[in-house]
């Protein structure tokens, strides 16, 4: 007992995943290098927050009474938030979006592929629409890999930099705690574990064809799915959340 | 040409798309179809949320009208604005006691889109990818071509150039 979490728990964590990622992409609108990459963040930051929002319209489902899909986006505090880790780091240099993105692609795509399998078919649901722009989002960040890790020795450096950096946070997507297990065993979740091993094998082919080298022995950061975060979230929120804080049940 | 290459080039016609079809031409009301047909979408306003395949379903029940419509991109803002511009063609027609329901499966195709509604985006100056998995510039008809962007001023499009005659132009993304 108490160790079991419920669906609307584990879709309030998906949710978290997109939102917190669409919200650091948008920070590139208007940043971006050039104009094309400014409307290519923008897009997909769009679709991430379009994941968000359909996770947390179902879950606000789930829940009844007056919850909706804002409750969960605007009324909670840090701890709330169970996220993986690597989608709040905060955007950091254009290399370092594109490692992040190209790692969260790979995963996302197998992920959705085996959310498709769920047994909630709303959740199934949600895969189907959210695979194809995952496919969409995969061919642009590989190529970015490819592209930055061909062009300059600085382009090279500052991607041997993101991975560097970004890798200790990639063994957390794998690593499920006890309570979305449960959820696994009633194939209502996505067996994370069992994504591990491709995507290791499609991130070291990929590194290897630009010379990039993959940290060995790394220690892994974990605490995201249980709302133990990096001190950059609270930053993100109190920007994410300013309206709702300022002036409590704003509506446009 | 062999009878197998002939048949690869036969546009595949989309099951969920028939039943789609079927819904309206077997629909009671029929009227309300019609009205729904002076929805555009916001973006694109040559074609209406019924050729796009936004448009699923439309029931009565006493006054009580139900719309169901499924999303194109998971975050297109334009699928609010298709909501209200819905219940604001029903009640400019006297009918106000309407539900919006969003449907996400099966999840939204390019495949859905009519060739009346491909013939219109060309018109406009989006162009669509072929059955042939061409694509030429809707402004000369060219096939030298260069994509600029994956992605464009929408979630649906991409942005393209014409190598012939320089123009640059809309790809509705196949989806």
């Amino acid at each position: 007992m108490g160790t079991e979490i419920s669906v609307k728990e584990y879709v309030v964590r998906l949710g978290d995943d997109a939102l917190i990622l669409g919200h650091r992409l948008s920070e590139w609108c208007r940043n971006a290098p050039f104009l094309e990459e400014d409307l290519a963040l923008s897009n997909v930051a769009l679709d991430f927050i379009g994941r968000a929002r359909m996770f947390y319209t179902y879950a606000a489902e789930l829940s009844g009474q007056d919850v909706t899909e804002d409750t969960f986006a605007y009324q909670r505090d840090c701890r709330d938030f169970k996220n993986h880790l690597i989608h709040e780091l905060p955007r950091g240099d254009f290399a370092f979006t594109m490692v992040r993105q190209y790692f969260v692609d790979v995963y996302s795509l197998a992920f959705m592929t085996s959310l498709l399998e769920s047994s909630d078919s709303r959740l199934a649901a949600i895969a189907g629409k959210a695979i194809k722009e995952s496919e969409y989002h995969l061919r642009r960040s590989e190529e970015w890999m490819m592209r930055l890790g061909e062009s300059t020795q600085e382009s090279h450096r500052r991607l041997q930099s993101a991975v560097d950096e970004l890798w200790r946070f990639t063994g957390e997507l794998f690593d499920q705690d006890s309570p979305e297990r449960e959820l696994v065993s009633n194939g209502v979740a996505v067996d994370t574990r069992a994504l591990e091993a491709e995507w290791n094998q499609t991130i070291t082919a990929t590194m290897s064809k630009i010379s990039i080298e993959i940290p060995k022995d790394e220690l892994q950061v974990t605490g995201g799915r249980e709302g133990k975060h990096t001190e950059f979230l609270g930053f993100l929120l109190s920007e994410l959340q300013f309206l709702q804080r300022a002036y409590p049940g704003l509506e446009w | 040409m062999s009878m197998m290459s002939i048949v690869e080039q036969i546009p595949l016609t989309n099951a969920e798309n028939i039943e789609r079809e079927n819904r309206r031409s077997n629909s009671s009301c029929l009227e309300l179809w019609s009205v729904l047909d002076q929805v555009k979408d916001p973006e694109i306003p040559v074609i209406t949320i019924w050729e796009l395949g936004v448009l699923q379903n439309v029931t009565r029940s006493g006054d009580h009208v139900t719309v169901t419509i499924t999303p194109t991109y998971s975050g297109c803002p334009a699928m609010e604005v298709i909501k209200e511009d819905i219940l604001a063609a029903l009640s400019s027609a006297g009918i106000n006691d309407v539900v919006v329901n969003t449907q996400l499966a099966p999840a939204w195709t390019t495949d859905w889109l009519s060739s009346k509604a491909k013939a219109s985006l060309k018109e406009f100056g989006i162009a669509t990818i072929n059955s042939d998995n061409t694509i030429v510039c809707p402004q000369c008809g060219c096939n030298k071509i260069k994509q600029i962007s994956e992605f464009g001023s929408t979630s649906c499009k991409a942005l393209y150039q014409c190598l012939e005659c320089h123009e640059a132009f809309d790809l509705f993304k196949s989806h």
